[in-house]
């Protein structure tokens, strides 16, 4: 009971953050309707953009604190947000009139673009992230270690997307989203700047995909250029399950995906855990061909 | 497909051999992860290639030929080196090649070097299977079957473990390889294996496989993978309060180890090749060379890329030619010969027979602990 308990919480701090990248590759399948498959090299760059960054910010403000850990994570997402408003612009809006498959594969090439930028630049060898946070004695409850890091994932996830939800439903920039996410044309003939609302959107998203890529390095600190390909494609068929375009059918495929994964690692064998995560995936498409929760909201962004 | 490849080959290394004879130079083929997750492994195996090629030729080369070192990066990806390799041969007309770390690389240039009857000596590929491949692969390491009963003997015998999980890498074939062999020695001399869970090499996140472990109660954890995924390893199983120590093969032989892992890896063990701590006047002098010229401490894959340019160059000498067949049947003949990591006989099947060292984690440094003689 307690190693199930066990597998459970290391399942859920996994999955919350494919749930994190999983949001960025839904939100932009709302507004587009493409796959952004560059969103797990921004992952990537959001991991390296904290490891240049830790050690400035170190000067000024102490590291590991929480404080530090903050201000990294902020500076990281700010970055990335800029990155993934440039990627838009210079690869994507080009192309915004022409088939979604010429966007499609454009995206791939941003992707293997980013990978192998990041080894000519990072070096191809895995580098140790920094400590970020303090390390906190492990919480024993009964049987159970819970590490501080992991609490700090699920935490930060948590508070991640209670903000994206009050940004997509009470804000006006939200509202502006939605309506493009229904209908781009209307939007536009309402006054809506689309150019502005997509923009706003492969910010956010990179946002919070460079968020995970802080909490993934905080957890797992060993960085390296191909880091994302795995945790982005997991995300991706997190998004898809959940039900692409559907922002709570991220999140809920990402645990799902991270719950899955944990569980087959610990009680049948790692070899077949893509595997069965895969199976699941396709079990569920097979009874309800949307994901998990599309169609059901009328929110998609 | 196959057998276009060895029509393709041959039919471009003719050439290439015939103006090899003429050149004033020997051409050696390097192929080594320089970049990617066994980056340090390539680096340290190829400055210890680099660091004998130097040597050599400062003291005249061989045969009165200098040797010149081509060196190919397979950037630690499965799929390359069989490309480079073939391009040293082919294109570069070779006369040996040296390489990899890693068995499962290994295997893939194995295949065509045999093919093109071109000698291929691997630094410190543990895996059997590397020189089961042909009559023209060698090896200066010991073998993971050497290597897994020495850590079970001295996981039963000086640390006294009586339960022991195994965490393998599924993915490698030297982990696979070496895994076997620590369990069958371990249940051999009286222990139990009370675990076994699987990772695949770039798995970052190991608690589901270290829970189950856990939950097993095992007085140590053996993980028999690379130093990319122990350090993880380490932190994870400690941040789960699995206070257990780790033991583990030349895999975890890098100074990347320690950054990553970091306290983790306190008291734990690992046998490999060589130690820099070594007292005897061959290690120390090969260990200040090192030094002096890379500014950095060396370690196994050095000492083992300096080994096998050093038999190879041996081989030619007393072959007194480059031709492959010859330099082959001296490789074979190699007895006895005075490496840094040891006296290196080749045996039957190719593989060297030497001894192995256990070194302990200590403070963030490898300590030497003792050797193992064959």
């Amino acid at each position: 009971m307690t190693e199930l308990l066990q597998q459970l919480i290391n399942g859920l701090a996994f999955g919350s953050i494919l749930a994190l990248i999983a949001i960025g590759y839904t939100m932009v399948y709302g507004i587009l309707r493409f796959i952004n498959f560059a969103h797990g090299d921004i992952f990537m760059l959001g991991a390296f953009a904290g490891f240049y960054v830790a050690p400035k910010i170190a000067t000024v403000l102490p590291l590991p604190s929480i404080a530090g850990a903050l201000v990294v994570m902020g500076i990281s997402m700010a970055v990335c947000a800029a990155l993934g408003v440039l990627i838009e612009r210079l690869a994507y809006r080009p192309l915004r009139k022409r088939p979604k498959l010429t966007v499609l594969i454009t995206a791939i090439g941003v992707s293997l673009f980013l990978e192998y930028a990041g080894q000519f630049f990072f070096g191809a060898a895995p580098k140790k992230f920094p400590d970020l946070l303090p390390v906190l004695p492990i919480t024993k409850i009964g049987g159970l270690s819970l590490n501080s890091n992991q609490i700090i994932v699920l935490a930060v996830t948590m508070i991640l997307l209670v903000a994206l939800r009050f940004v997509v439903m009470k804000t006006k920039i939200g509202t502006a989203m939605r309506a493009v996410s229904f209908n781009p044309e209307a939007a536009a003939l309402m006054g809506v700047n689309t150019d502005v609302v997509i923009s706003f959107t492969f910010a956010l998203g990179s946002a919070l995909a460079a968020a995970a890529g802080i909490l993934w390095a905080i957890n797992y600190p060993s960085i390296d250029p191909l880091m994302g390909i795995l945790p982005g494609l997991k995300a991706f068929v997190a998004a898809v399950l959940g039900g692409i375009g559907n922002l709570p059918g991220a999140a809920l495929g990402g645990l799902i995906i991270g719950v899955t994964e944990t569980l087959v690692s610990g009680y049948i064998s790692s070899t077949y855990r893509d595997a069965i995560a895969f199976a699941v995936l396709i079990l569920i498409l097979l009874v309800k061909p949307s994901g998990l929760l599309g169609k059901k909201e009328i929110e998609k962004v | 497909m196959a057998l276009a490849g060895t029509v393709l080959l041959t039919g471009c290394n003719k050439p290439a051999a015939d103006a090899g004879a003429g050149s004033d130079t020997i051409k050696i083929g390097e192929f080594a992860s320089l970049t990617g997750s066994e980056a340090t492994f390539g680096q340290s195996s190829h400055h210890g290639t680099q660091l004998a090629v130097d040597e050599l030729n400062a003291s005249g080369g061989v045969l009165g030929k200098k040797i010149q070192l081509l060196t190919e990066d397979n950037q630690s990806q499965a799929g390359q080196s069989a490309t480079v390799v073939r391009k040293l041969i082919s294109s570069d007309g070779v006369v040996a090649i040296l390489g990899e770390v890693a068995s499962s690389r290994s295997l893939e240039a194995a295949p065509i070097c045999q093919q093109s009857k071109i000698p291929m000596i691997s630094p410190s590929s543990t895996n059997p299977k590397v020189t089961e491949t042909g009559d023209y692969i060698f090896r200066v390491c010991f073998i993971d079957p050497f290597q897994g009963t020495v850590m079970a003997n001295f996981a039963r015998q000086r640390l006294k473990l009586q339960n022991v999980a195994v965490l393998t890498d599924v993915k490698s074939d030297y982990s696979l390889g070496l895994a076997k062999f620590f369990k069958q020695g371990f249940t051999a001399a009286g222990g139990k294996i009370i675990a076994e869970q699987n990772y695949s090499g770039g798995d970052k996140d190991f608690n589901a496989q270290l829970t189950s472990i856990k939950a097993a109660n095992p007085d140590a954890i053996f993980v028999p993978g690379y130093y990319t995924e122990v350090g993880l390893i380490g932190l994870q199983s400690k941040q789960l309060g699995l206070n257990v120590p780790m033991l583990g093969g030349d895999g975890w032989e890098s100074t990347s180890l320690v950054p990553i892992g970091g306290a983790a890896l306190e008291g734990d063990y690992f046998s490999t090749h060589f130690s820099p701590q070594d007292t005897s006047p061959v290690v120390q002098g090969f260990a200040k060379k090192f030094l002096d010229k890379f500014h950095e401490s060396s370690d196994a894959m050095s000492a083992l890329g300096y080994d096998s340019v050093m038999i190879l160059a041996d081989a030619i000498k007393k072959a007194g030619t480059t031709d492959g067949a010859k330099v082959r049947d001296a490789l074979a003949a190699e007895k006895d010969f005075h490496g840094v990591t040891g006296n290196i006989t080749i045996d039957a099947s190719r593989n060297a027979s030497k001894p192995a060292v256990i070194l302990a984690i200590t403070n963030g440094v490898f300590q030497y602990v003792q050797t193992v003689a064959p």
